[in-house]
């Protein structure tokens, strides 16, 4: 890596013709404690990689012990060894241990952090034609509270008394009582901390993301002539301002309850045969700080991606995308609408009915927006010209999982129907598809995009659409099936289904169908994934050299130069004169014309 | 065993060295035919538009073959009068869901198949057309308004109180059981308070008797406050920090607690013991009565859990501090449903639905629906099991559940059954 680096670096240094002031940089400043955007990017997606890789391996983990109860596996005993594997054996605690860490890594570390850190920070200073992010330096910080965070979460899992595992909504008094459950003891403690590094890094870095967009757009480069991807990224970032502080404030009211003896959320409780002395506080608290965070925090996942595919799906259709103003009225819509949400994840907690009722309405109005950016999808695709590149299979693909999840989410925001399916399974599927899938979908789309944009090579496009494949038609087999079992009443984060043998033979009969059917699936998907990860680091190194723009784009990154410099552009910042849009406009030459082409002699803007 | 993990490794291996090798041909070829990586072929892209079409309808064989296979097959038939409106209500609510999901996913698909680059064909430049966008934004609205008004009205009618006359049973959740209190001869559940709880009294209710006693089980019982007092002043005994340090911060807590014990006993008023004395407790099987309204309450002793009822469509979580209620009447015997489902076997389930520890999984209480005849000699049998008799045994004087004075062999069957018998 570091030869290419210097290569690059010599290139760069010949040509010497930008006015940005230049220093010699060392490996350190470079690629360790880099300041410079494109850099933390990748930083980034690694590390995202990295933890993604670790939570779809837990999730295979949890997969096997589902579809063959009590059945010794090798596997197992080789990851988990005999403390937690006793004979290939999946022990209890660890069961839930493994579904706690597996949900906060994905939804936290791979499609916030790394959804979220790599494209803002990659994308925003090219998109909006700036040198770099406000502040390199905050964003160097961000990305170092993100490393540090993801380290101490990893390492929670290798701890004596084993990882968090109330979940990852981290409830209490389950997760303040380690006399409860054992990984409430360190586990938790590690929990907390992790995301208490990880909310400060996230919020770093989301500043840094609002003042990049508000303030050092380029000249012509007005709102409205923004590329969706920045409207996603920005609303996001408001999001994430908003809202993380609320579970910064929840995780260190559950720490004063854990450390302190405080009762935010404790009362009147008996554990361990030991009668606590905590009175007045409410377990609800938590939950309505939680979710405070926790429902924006789909949409902190959502729309990046959806912002990644907007951008991908008009590219590769050679067609504007359709409706921009209503699709960033939509952008926006959600991003109110996720505030004011949250209850509807309590519905059967004993919140107030009425309350419940107001929750209703509220969610089933991010109905609307959500249908407008789908028909708008669907209409961009309408008589355009694809070209189906590995990126637009996934873009496509996230628009379907997008619709699949999002249908059933209209079952789950009606409280009346939420009583027969809350915590079972049939939430499993809906979340995982809705958000799980779209937002992955949209990170693969990404990669495969701007990777030429990122390394200056290109991926492999055959591995590309053999990995796409093998993904969608895995994840539609891992989650469809589910909202069956879910449907039959099987409650989720347990831990074996045999129990149903002692009262319903026929509903267990056909959870185990299912659950064999969703593991191989599961196992077969994950399978897939070495085919990225080869595909990705192989190219780093030895991809072919891209072209500067290559998918034929309009957008401001594809005019910079293909070797990354500091600075991104060698002369002077490129002044923008149209919307990002103008894909086979009729009158032009080509089928496309870039944001700094200035209008043609009567040509209208869009 | 370690044969096969160096055999695994090996494949591995060789696998990566493969796929590294057909890479490299592959572009070694496009190399030869001067194609970039960003150029897609036509053969390719036609290739992958007509997978996409062809998976589509690939996915909806499979969602089809769910359906027909085990489409409702798990959960059965709804055994409550709310939960037959609540399955009224999701069918309607599939139905158009799955309509969305058909239309929109077949465009998708469609679309990506039928509109592929062709030689010739320019894409269509479609900018906006605010007249399309203001259907899709207003027809949506229009479904979700049908959507949230059927929902609410059912949310409402599952959320409101129960009548009067319906029976009151509170379930009490800890980790990993359900214990089942019934109100009695007077439907009225006693009151309760967890500083209350003894082995003797494990839901804590309060009477004049259970407060005295918690009180002397604090103060002299066998970890009690004098003999943690007397072992921490006890020079002749050594203990370790850690040890002397766990037992005295039991004893302040304990200390604390025995305060609030002398509050509770000053303030309490001997009226309130009949309610708790007739109660009865129940483990292991929970007995309903088939066509009766049972209005449940519901107490967490440890951690928050899920009082999930599957097969009547009813669940709410468990609070530690709180009590949380809901209602419903069971309308379908157990024998019915056995009948009904074909399996001799099958039993109606209350588990929890709530991470709660290691052996949530196993957390549940067998329910178990009786016609009235039924549940009225189930009930004769239990009700002379009071609260009252079991906290405090009186060997001489007959089991009187109710105070004594009307326990004619006649009225016993009223004290068996009395919403039954009140209606």
């Amino acid at each position: 890596m570091s030869a290419i680096a210097h290569e690059e670096h010599g290139h760069h240094e010949a040509h010497g013709h930008h006015d940005h002031e230049h220093h010699e940089e060392h490996f350190v400043s470079k690629y360790i404690f880099s300041h410079d955007h494109k850099m933390i990017g990748k930083q980034f997606l690694i590390t995202a990689v990295f933890m993604g890789v670790v939570a779809m391996l837990l999730s295979i983990l949890f997969r096997i012990q589902l579809a063959w109860p009590g059945e010794s596996s090798d596997f197992l005993s080789f990851f988990l060894g005999e403390t937690w594997a006793p004979s290939g054996i999946l022990k209890e605690d660890m069961y839930l241990g493994l579904v706690t860490i597996h949900g906060t890594i994905m939804v936290f570390f791979l499609l916030t952090g790394g959804l979220s850190g790599t494209f803002s920070n990659l994308l925003i200073p090219l998109q909006v034609g700036a040198r770099d992010m406000a502040s390199g330096f905050l964003n160097m910080l961000s990305f170092w509270f993100f490393l540090i965070s993801s380290v101490l979460m990893f390492c929670s899992l290798f701890i004596e008394t084993g990882p968090a595992m109330a979940g990852w909504t981290i409830y209490p008094p389950l997760s303040a009582l380690p006399q409860a459950v054992s990984g409430s003891g360190l586990g938790m403690t590690l929990w907390l901390l992790s995301m208490t590094i990880f909310i400060a890094g996230s919020l770093i870095g989301s500043l840094n993301y609002i003042v990049t967009v508000l303030n050092l757009r380029t000249a012509g480069m007005t709102m409205t002539r923004m590329p969706l991807t920045i409207w996603a990224f920005f609303v996001t970032a408001i999001l994430g301002v908003l809202s993380f502080p609320v579970l910064l404030s929840a995780a260190l009211l559950l720490m004063m309850d854990r450390l302190a003896g405080t009762s935010f959320y404790l009362s009147d409780i008996i554990v361990g045969g030991e009668m606590l002395t905590n009175h007045g506080g409410s377990p609800l608290l938590f939950q309505h700080l939680f979710w405070f965070l926790g429902h924006p925090e789909v949409y902190i996942v959502l729309l990046p991606a959806l912002g990644l595919s907007s951008e991908i799906i008009s590219t590769n259709s050679r067609k504007p995308i359709f409706g921009y103003r209503a699709m960033i009225g939509s952008i926006l819509a959600i991003g109110f609408l996720s505030f004011i949400v949250w209850g509807h994840h309590m519905f059967v907690t004993g919140m107030n009915p009425f309350l419940g009722s107001v929750f209703v309405f509220t969610t089933l109005l991010i109905a609307i927006p959500s249908a407008v950016k789908v028909f708008n999808y669907l209409t961009t695709l309408w008589r355009g010209s694809l070209v189906l590149t590995p990126a637009m299979l996934f873009a496509i693909g996230l628009v379907s999982t997008f619709i699949t999840g999002g249908v059933t989410g209209i079952i789950l925001a009606d409280s009346a129907l939420d009583i027969a399916v809350h915590d079972t399974y049939f939430v499993v599927a809906h979340f995982h598809i809705v958000m799980g899938m779209s937002a992955v979908f949209g990170m693969f789309a990404g990669v495969y995009h701007w990777f030429p944009k990122m390394y200056g090579r290109m991926m492999n496009t055959r591995l590309g659409y053999a990995h796409f494949w093998i993904t969608i038609i895995g994840a539609y087999g891992v989650f469809f099936p589910m909202h069956f079992v879910g449907l039959a009443g099987a409650p989720r984060r347990y831990y074996d289904y045999s129990v149903y043998s002692e009262f319903d033979q026929g509903s267990l009969d056909m959870m185990m169908d299912l659950n064999v059917i969703i593991t191989v699936f599961a196992i077969f998907a994950a399978i897939g994934q070495l085919l990225f990860l080869f595909n990705f680091f192989y190219s780093i190194f030895r991809g072919p050299v891209a072209p500067q723009n290559p998918w034929n784009s309009t957008t401001l990154e594809w005019t910079t130069p293909v070797e990354h410099i500091h600075g991104n552009w060698p002369g002077e910042l490129p002044t923008v004169h149209r919307w990002p849009y103008d894909y086979s406009k009729p009158g032009a030459d080509t089928d496309f014309i870039p944001q700094n082409v200035p209008l043609a002699e009567g040509e209208e803007e869009h | 065993m370690m044969g096969s993990k160096l055999i695994a490794l090996l494949v591995i291996v060789l696998g990566v060295v493969a796929i590294a090798q057909l890479v490299r041909v592959y572009e070694l070829s496009s190399k030869l035919r001067k194609r970039g990586e960003h150029e897609i072929t036509d053969r390719d892209n036609n290739l992958n538009g007509r997978m996409m079409f062809l998976f589509v309808i690939a996915l909806y064989a499979f969602f089809l073959w769910l359906v027909v296979r085990y489409g409702w097959t798990g959960r059965g038939e709804a055994a409550s009068t709310i939960g037959r409106e609540t399955d009224w209500l999701l069918n309607v609510n599939f139905a158009i869901i799955i309509a969305v999901f058909v239309l929109t996913n077949t465009l998708l698909f469609y679309f990506s198949y039928r509109y592929v680059r062709k030689e010739g064909v320019k894409a269509f430049y479609y900018p906006h057309n605010n007249k399309l966008e203001m259907l899709w934004t207003v027809v949506p609205a229009c479904v979700l308004a049908v959507i949230i008004i059927l929902g609410l009205k059912k949310w409402n009618d599952a959320t409101s109180a129960a009548s009067d006359e319906a029976i009151r049973v509170e379930l009490f959740s800890k980790q990993f059981d359900w214990t089942a209190r019934y109100s009695g001869y007077d439907n009225m559940l006693g009151r309760f308070d967890y500083k209350l709880t003894t082995d003797k009294n494990e839901l804590g209710l309060m009477t004049t008797a259970t407060i005295d006693s918690a009180i002397f089980a604090m103060e002299h019982g066998v970890t009690g406050i004098d003999s943690l007092e007397a072992k921490l002043n006890n020079r002749k005994i050594m203990l370790v920090p850690e040890e002397r340090e766990k037992m005295e911060t039991d004893l302040s807590r304990k200390q604390r607690l025995i305060r609030l014990l002398y509050q509770m006993q000053a303030h309490h008023d001997k009226k309130m013991d009949r309610a708790a004395q007739d109660d009865i407790i129940q483990k292991d099987t929970l007995y309903l009565c088939a066509n009766k309204e049972y209005e449940f309450n519901f107490r967490a002793k440890d951690v928050i859990h899920s009082a999930y009822f599957p097969h009547f469509r009813a669940q709410i979580n468990t609070v530690p501090g709180m009590t949380t209620r809901f209602k419903f009447t069971p309308d379908i015997t157990t024998k019915e449903m056995r009948v009904k489902k074909n399996d001799a076997k099958f039993n109606y389930v209350l588990m929890c639905n709530k991470i709660c520890g290691g052996a949530h999984y196993k957390m549940k209480m067998i329910v178990v629906v009786l016609s009235e005849k039924e549940y009225n000699k189930w009930m004769k049998g239990v009700q002379a099991k009071t609260f009252k008799t079991i906290f405090s045994p009186a060997p001489a004087a007959p089991a009187a559940p109710a105070s004594g004075s009307d326990t004619t062999g006649v009225v016993m069957d009223t004290v068996a059954a009395p919403a039954v018998v009140k209606k």
